[in-house]
């Protein structure tokens, strides 16, 4: 037998608690934890388990209301009615720490992990996003890092038969050493047959289901809740390890047992593994439970109890059975070939009361351990770092104006953040399950929905550089744009899921860009009507040199309640007039131009109004309603000269030109490449004209006729680009670096 | 005679639906899913191997589902001349059971592929493209990470004098060249069948494009080629 380690201040330190909080461990036990309770406390109350930095702040976003169906934090996921007795369950989460040190496994890990957040109600998934970020692809290492996450995410995702169908790739020097990975999973339920993850009623009985527990992963939540530095290396015993089979047995045995009704809860292990389930589950029912681990099926022997506690072995879950019910559901698992075993009950104490090898090894308040119970909920001190101030004082007339305005506007195009990311997608089964209507390379996805004959518009988004200069104004835009991708698709905003990736919240200047961040997205939340469903804070995004670009990626979910309304981003005819809606301020802050030409990263982020942004969202739904429009697109990074490029390529099959002249406001360079927001590009056919200006001075849309769309080349103002050879930067320029 | 269907489920199989709703709801034919451990075929007259990752081809990709006890009944059924189909995972798996000749490689690219191709029919005179207009190019998506079909010199000999290719990788002009092979199968083939000409396997994902509200309808000439002709003596 070995001897557990003694427990006192050191340990505790060691598990990355603080002695305040180990002195509150010692007032609600009464007495010194056992060496697994003091394991099951530090996770539980990790940042990733408890968010105790953020539970705050995050309360201040709009978290119910309208379509909501549940609100924020009270379930797996959020869920959302769309009518006709379905809705749509939807999460987006980050795996960004275990991505860093073993790129396949940590995304693979991360696509399995938010799958099951979405199948535990009883939602069948039906698509897969994610939004990633690594340094520059000029590095081996971030080459090497790309390569390995695009493979994890396509293989599990493949296997396990959910399509990836959108998402965004971002390369910046900020993410070099902590490269993010956030996947998002949307599913669809009958209103009526939602599972709960709860455990109550004294005597029923607690199942584990899927694969049997090892020694993977252990205390990947507290690895989750540091910085990343030389000695994370050392940390890939934490990372786990991935089945998409197993996972997608595991689904099919689910979705069949909560239909049937046999279950009171159900619950996916995730982050801190049998703790997490356990205590949360019974601490929503308000109940206790009593476990004998050695029911436990084990992948190893001589597992400690503290190993099968704070165990992360994927493709897992635990059930609250209805007594009586037990044979049936162990009956479906085992049609699955899945192990199915009762490891205890549930009791009326409100205690986790856990037994190993005929001794006593934990007795906790379930209450205790949660969040939204005894988890430490803090506020933290922050206060505005100096660079903000800083990089708004450049003066963006020291630019030189760019002599070949050409060539320029090539290496702008040739920009990795802006090259289609086919070599991406295309590495994922985007189709499985024959609903993909827009797959990947438009503003956002389509999806079908066979039951209800309707469709899903869907799209990750945040300008990460934008949230750097300006926490509150970019965050307000990462949400503006995802709703904006979503309305040029046809879609109607609904509600969103976000992912926070920001610094180490004990630093005032990173806690100050979350707290900015959280109230601009909360302002923009509020005004498009898209409350926030719930989502996961990663914080402690730093390594040695630096911390990340505070990233809030947004995930956001519309609706298309008519077909005919599905709308892609490419010119569709020849000589169909161009025009676009909204209006250039010559903002160049956080610009594509200003990093791919000059390498700087200043000024301020655009502005945003909201009122504007709203405006411009009803406006392209009416055009589209009301069949005035052949396309659209938004302006995004690399200003209207882009965007104009991609309307002629992205449908590679069809390559479509046009011939345009821009208002040229101070510099050429400065209208061609200006990120200034709430614009869309749109096409239109001539015999349209009247009834679709008519209708934009009606609203008091601002709107302006660009040109045509027609012939083999771009011609904007006196610039010529062949579209071969767009397409050719275009669709290429990833795949040759990637080759070489 | 309306036929019907048999879709295999394999524990990993994420295509059967796919197939199960194309069969059901785009063309209303009555349609089974087959479970693999099963021998039951329930009296269907053409079965489809569905794709998907059988067991999770964590081994070979179709090694293990060949040994499942619904592919018994399949094998004996195709020997008796019954109609199979194999799309992508499935095609793998005519392979490893032997019901059709070659095997399957990792593609060149070492990479996943999913994305919409060109084929063109190789032969028109068969139960499966007999209905399909002549000289038509059938736009259809691909999604597989081993779909580099190989054999030996005298096999490929064998299927081109048995007319046993039915379609093969091409431009959207039809031309038949190595740029137009996503995956660096011998002859750019992408589907074959058996000499009896009952078998077919393909790696190409006809019940992906079927539905006429993804936009492409392409799968359901070969769908409806098949429901014509299943009932003619091969």
């Amino acid at each position: 037998m070995i001897q557990e380690p003694r427990v006192d201040l050191p340990l505790a330190l060691e598990h990355g608690l603080t002695e305040q909080e180990y002195d509150r461990i010692l007032k609600i036990l009464g007495r010194t934890p056992s060496f697994t309770e003091l394991g099951i406390f530090s996770v539980m109350w990790s940042e990733h388990c408890s968010y105790k930095n953020s539970i705050a702040l995050l309360k201040t976003l709009p978290r119910s209301g309208g379509r909501l169906l549940v609100g924020a934090g009270e379930e797996n996921a959020g869920l959302v009615d769309i009518g006709d007795d379905f809705a749509v369950a939807f999460k987006i989460e980050s795996h960004n720490h275990p991505s860093a040190v073993e790129p396949y496994q940590g995304a693979a890990t991360g696509v399995g992990g938010i799958m099951r957040d979405i199948f535990t109600m009883g939602a069948r998934p039906i698509a897969s996003l994610n939004s990633l970020r690594f340094g520059s692809l000029k590095n081996a290492h971030t080459r090497f890092l790309f390569e390995g996450v695009v493979k994890g995410i396509g293989d599990y995702g493949n296997c396990f038969g959910v399509p990836t169908v959108a998402g965004e790739v971002y390369f910046d020097e900020s993410y070099q050493d902590n490269p993010l990975v956030n996947a998002m999973s949307v599913g669809i339920v009958k209103k009526g047959a939602v599972a709960s993850a709860v455990a109550k009623g004294a005597g029923n009985p607690i199942m584990i289901v899927g694969s049997s527990t090892g020694r993977d992963g252990i205390h990947g939540a507290t690895f989750a809740s540091e910085e990343i530095s030389e000695k994370s290396e050392a940390k890939r015993p934490s990372v786990q390890v991935g089945d998409p089979f197993t996972e997608k047995l595991l689904m099919e045995a689910t979705l069949e047992i909560i239909k049937q009704g046999w279950l009171i809860g159900i619950q996916d292990m995730g982050a801190a593994g049998i703790s997490c389930s356990t205590s949360e589950m019974s601490a929503k029912g308000e109940a206790g439970m009593k476990i004998d681990l050695n029911k436990v099926p084990l992948r190893e022997k001589g597992m400690t109890a503290y190993e099968i506690m704070l165990s992360e072995s994927q493709e897992r879950m635990l059930c609250c059975v209805k007594k009586g019910y037990e044979d049936k559901v162990k009956e479906v698992f085992e049609k699955w070939d899945l192990h199915c075993e009762i490891i205890g009950y549930v009791t009326e104490d409100g205690n986790l009361d856990i037994d190993y090898d005929r001794e006593k090894k934990v007795v906790i308040p379930s209450f205790e351990l949660v969040l939204g119970g005894g988890a430490p909920v803090y506020h933290r001190e922050s206060k505005k770092p100096a660079y903000i101030d800083e990089l708004r004082k450049f003066d963006f007339n020291s630019l030189p104006e760019p002599e070949d305005l050409h060539d320029t506007f090539l290496k702008v195009f040739s920009s990795p953040n802006i090259a289609s990311k086919k070599w991406v997608y295309e590495q994922y089964d985007s189709m499985v399950r024959t609903n993909t209507i827009v797959g990947p390379g438009c503003d956002s996805a389509v999806i079908y929905l066979k039951d209800i004959n309707k469709a899903l518009a869907l799209k990750t988004d945040c300008n990460s550089r934008y949230v750097y200069l300006n926490p509150k104004e970019g965050a307000k835009i990462a949400v503006a744009e995802s709703a904006r991708n979503v309305v040029c698709s046809g879609g109607v905003p609904l509600a969103i899921t976000n992912c926070l990736n920001f610094g180490n919240p004990y630093k005032p200047e990173m806690y100050w860009q979350f707290k900015e961040a959280v109230e601009g997205m909360g302002e923009a939340c509020k005004y498009f009507e898209t409350p926030v469903t719930g989502g996961n804070v990663s914080f402690y995004n730093e390594s040695m040199n630096t911390a990340v670009y505070p990233t809030p990626t947004i995930g956001m979910v519309g609706l298309i309640e008519n077909l005919k309304n599905i709308t892609t981003s490419y010119f569709k005819n020849e000589n169909d007039l161009i025009y676009i809606l909204g209006e250039d301020y010559e903002e160049l802050g956080g610009s594509e131009y200003l990093k791919a030409i000059y390498d700087k990263v200043e000024g301020d982020a655009p502005g945003l109004n909201l009122e504007t942004e709203k405006k411009l969202h009803d406006a392209v739904l009416s055009l589209i309603e009301k069949k005035l429009i052949n396309s659209a697109h938004d302006v995004s990074e690399g200003g209207v000269i882009s965007s104009l490029a991609e309307c002629c390529i992205i449908n590679e099959n069809n390559l479509i030109g046009a011939e345009v002249s821009i208002k040229i406001k101070s510099r050429k360079d400065f209208s061609l490449f200006s990120e200034s927001q709430s614009r869309v590009i749109v096409s239109i056919a001539p015999a349209a004209k009247t009834e679709f200006e008519n209708l934009l001075k009606k609203i008091g849309q601002k709107f302006e006729l660009l040109g045509n769309t027609g012939g083999e080349k771009l011609l904007v103002n006196k610039l010529e680009f062949a579209l071969e050879m767009l397409a050719d930067i275009y669709f290429n320029t990833i795949p040759r670096i990637m080759n070489e | 005679m309306k036929p019907n269907f048999g879709v295999v489920v394999f524990p990993g199989s994420n295509c059967d639906y796919d197939a199960y709703y194309v069969i059901k709801k785009i063309f209303g034919f009555e349609v089974n899913f087959l479970w693999h451990k099963d021998k039951d075929l329930q009296k269907s007259d053409i079965i489809i191997l569905p794709g998907g990752f059988s067991y999770g081809d964590y081994l070979r990709t179709g090694s293990i589902a060949r040994f499942s006890p619904i592919m018994q009944s399949v094998i004996e059924f195709a020997q008796r001349g019954g109609i199979v189909i194999g799309i992508c995972n499935g095609f793998q798996i005519l392979l490893e059971a032997g019901l059709l000749p070659g095997v399957m490689l990792k593609n060149k690219s070492l990479q996943f592929i999913c994305k919409d191709v060109y084929l063109s029919v190789a032969n028109s005179e068969t139960v499966f493209t007999k209905d399909i207009p002549t000289g038509k190019i059938l736009k259809v998506p691909v999604a597989h990470g081993d779909g580099n079909y190989f054999t030996d010199e005298n096999t490929l000999k064998e299927l081109v004098v048995n007319k046993q290719i039915i379609f093969q990788y091409s431009s959207k002009d039809g031309e038949v060249t190595e740029k137009f092979n996503p995956n660096g199968s011998a002859m750019n083939i992408a589907g074959i069948m058996n000499k009896e000409g009952n078998v077919l396997g393909m790696m190409p994902h006809p019940e992906r494009c079927s539905d006429s509200v993804l936009g492409k309808t392409d799968g359901a000439l070969i769908f409806n080629s098949v429901i014509n002709n299943f009932l003619i003596e091969v």
